[in-house]
């Protein structure tokens, strides 16, 4: 193995011109802001493009309209981190009766029959959003496993207004992506699809079928829900 | 010799263009996919300025491309992704399977990824006792009938909704026959699911590797590579050596311009960014993550400062979709792994420009192909280029087959060319010749029938231009 590494880069090495590197101009980048009213507004539209549904509500509703949807579609459960902010929050204010939280609090391997046949969707923050292209960021992690908005039919994203950012360059720089990043990080823009079959569009090919995002309105609010996501402005 | 092996891009091409399904499949495919470009470029200073900056960073990552290597491959092991280096894809495809092995996995599920179909590694390990299953719906679809990709970007798109609604039905256990493309993904996705449930591996390709973090990027739409990396307790990724940038901001201009020249969508439905395998506390996620880099000729490639740019191609697919060759003819005629004006330049300089001058003269160098290429690699100057290296030896170039497309016929035509251009008694003598007698040679003399194959004769005029000025009273000529 090393043999090849030490042969590769020996040839790459010894052909090396090590020339002036070419300037970058980031301009066509920096062009891509918005007010954050605007943000929000891109956002939906291009997520709306490609079948994201949204559901409007307030840093005070949000957990009943996460309910009053799940009543809604007739779920049976909604799997769910208990350790994260978002989903602790959503615990807190459950009542009851109808659709069961299901706490995603094991290892995969304990139940990955259930996961990919019982589950009838997924609850997760998000830790912004993306306003040029539309897009949601997530990080997941100990407290929201990686498997909770891939594998359940409908995934349930939470979206603070204030933490859209105008383009994936710019959450790359205010995010500190570029320095260190979790063992998964992803952008998701819509519900899983394809075009393999005479470039017909059709949803829900291995991912969710639906994804729904609960758009937090908190504009006109200090920035206090997510603290380790301060955003200037 | 290249005579036998041309035959086979004309044969192919000549049998292509004479099945209207194919072309109408294409002609269908390719123009929804430039109108759909068209219309995310709407400002033409946008987009030659994000062609500028992405030319920029892949130009700089190749530059700097042994340090980025080693200090991704720093960064991976530091994060708990083991690095393995493979010098041809004999060695990429033994490294794989030492993996599996050393994990005693049985079956490995796919997401796409072009640089395995270049080690042709289903077959391998196929042949070694390992299940490899494509689970990225096109490359699905041409799995099931034994079939490689016609397009590097949509595998299945030489085939229509029947055919593959015909090959469902025939394959997939307990389907019924239907043209519903819902109902054909549904079925696909229920197949699928339990496989990726199953899986004891994963395997990938990977659109960027960033050197600072030591991430590997996946641009996708179905899931399918997120199933592939997260499900199973086993990831492997195979990557060419080019694709290594320095920093993710590097990585948003060339993942906008990727999804945009592509298939026109400002933003893929996922972006999914690897850094490290499971970690301490995390529930989910591969227990093992594997990156397996590749040169398979790039280091030979990346020694010569022209040939260099065909490094810096980011896979789009933009320049096949945009060729009018391709359009026609399809991903299949060419017989290679990547199909189109890219594969053109890539596939010689990889398997030799001798055996593959087949492609090398397959275009008729109009330049579409550079035109809407995001990284701007001037794809019909590099082809004009690897012409000459098929049929010489230039001192102080390295391109593989250099030479070995030379053909004694060829050279004694040019030979005989200099020879009368050089005398200007048996220049007239042969020009009058030509006027006089052109017309009776027939088209099927040798050397001419090369070009009246696919072409009309060409009927010379009664008198030559320089016979006609010096009737008219020209002096000295």
């Amino acid at each position: 193995m090393s043999d090849a590494r030490t042969a590769i880069l020996g040839r790459l090495r010894a052909s090396g011109e090590t020339g002036p590197l070419p300037a970058l101009d980031t301009a066509v980048l920096e062009r891509r802001q918005w007010p954050a009213a605007e943000r929000v507004v891109r956002l939906r539209k291009g997520m709306e493009a490609v079948h994201t549904e949204f559901l409007e509500a307030t840093p005070a509703t949000w957990p009943a309209v996460v309910r009053s949807f799940c009543d809604r579609e007739d779920l049976k459960n909604l799997l769910f981190g208990p350790t994260s902010e978002a989903g602790a929050a959503l615990a807190a204010a459950w009542a009851p009766g109808g659709t069961q939280l299901m706490p995603y609090d094991r290892p995969v391997e304990a139940f990955k029959d259930e996961l990919f046949t019982g589950v009838d969707a997924g609850f997760t923050g998000t830790v912004g959003g993306i306003a040029e292209t539309g897009g949601v960021l997530l990080m997941p992690g100990p407290a929201e496993p990686r498997l909770m908005s891939l594998v359940p039919p409908i995934h349930l994203a939470l979206l603070w207004a204030s933490t859209i950012q105008d383009s994936f360059w710019a959450a790359v720089k205010n995010l500190g992506w570029g320095r260190a990043l979790p063992p998964n990080a992803l952008m998701i823009s819509g519900p899983s699809k394809t075009a393999d079959i005479e470039q017909t569009l059709a949803y829900g090919v291995h991912g969710p079928k639906r994804l729904i995002v609960v758009l937090v309105d908190d504009l006109n609010q200090d920035p206090i829900h997510n603290p380790t996501m301060p955003r200037e402005g | 010799m290249h005579a036998e092996t041309e035959i086979h891009f004309r044969d192919a091409a000549a049998k292509a263009l004479l099945d209207p399904q194919l072309r109408a499949n294409f002609r269908r495919a390719m123009d929804g996919l430039i109108t759909k470009r068209k219309a995310q470029f709407p400002d033409p200073r946008d987009l030659q300025d994000l062609r500028d900056l992405s030319t920029a960073i892949r130009s700089r990552s190749l530059l700097a491309l042994p340090e980025l290597l080693e200090q991704f491959e720093a960064n991976c092991t530091k994060n708990g992704v083991r690095v393995h280096w493979a010098e041809t894809c004999e060695q990429g495809n033994e490294l794989i399977l030492g993996i599996l092995r050393s994990k005693g996995a049985k079956t490995l599920v796919k997401g796409k990824s072009m640089v395995s179909e270049e080690m042709h590694l289903n077959d391998f390990l196929e042949s070694k006792g390992i299940e490899a299953l494509e689970s990225d719906l096109g490359e699905y679809i041409i799995q099931l009938d034994g079939e490689t990709p016609s397009h590097i970007i949509m595998p299945a798109i030489h085939k229509n909704k029947n055919q593959i609604a015909r090959q469902f039905s025939q394959k997939i256990k307990d389907a019924k026959y239907t043209e519903d493309v819902d109902e054909l993904t549904a079925m696909a996705r229920k197949v699928l699911r339990q496989k990726f449930l199953d899986a004891d591996a994963g395997l990938s390709g990977v659109n960027f590797a960033v050197a600072e973090t030591g991430t590997l990027c996946l641009v996708e739409n179905e899931g399918n590579g997120r199933m592939s990396t997260h499900v199973p307790p086993l990831h492997i990724a195979v990557m060419g050596l080019e694709k290594v940038v320095a920093t993710l901001e590097d990585v948003a201009p060339l993942y906008a311009i990727l999804t945009r020249s592509a298939t026109g969508q400002a933003v893929s439905t996922y972006f999914n960014l690897i850094t490290a395998p499971r970690g301490a506390g995390e529930k989910d996620g591969p227990r093992e993550v594997h990156v397996v880099i590749l040169d398979n000729g790039r280091s030979r490639i990346y020694a010569d400062p022209q040939l260099r740019a065909t490094l810096r191609c980011i896979r789009c697919g933009a320049c096949m979709n945009h060729c009018p060759v391709y359009t026609r003819v399809g991903g299949h005629a060419y017989e290679a792994v990547y199909p189109g004006p890219i594969g053109k330049i890539l596939t010689p300089q990889m398997e030799g420009v001798g055996v593959r001058h087949d492609l090398i003269h397959g275009s008729s160098l109009c330049g579409a192909c550079a035109e809407v290429c995001p990284v701007e690699i001037p794809i019909p100057e590099i082809l004009v280029r690897l012409r000459r290296e098929a049929t010489h030896e230039d001192v102080g170039s390295n391109v593989a087959g250099r030479g070995t497309g030379r053909t004694a016929t060829e050279d004694w035509a040019w030979r005989i060319w200099a020879g009368v251009l050089k005398r200007p008694a048996l220049y007239r003598m042969a020009s009058w010749f030509a006027t006089r007698f052109g017309k009776a040679l027939p088209a099927s003399a040798p050397l001419i029938k090369h070009w009246t194959q696919t072409r009309s004769k060409p009927i010379p005029a009664h008198r030559s231009l320089h016979e006609q000025v010096r009737a008219k009273g020209v002096p000295h000529v």
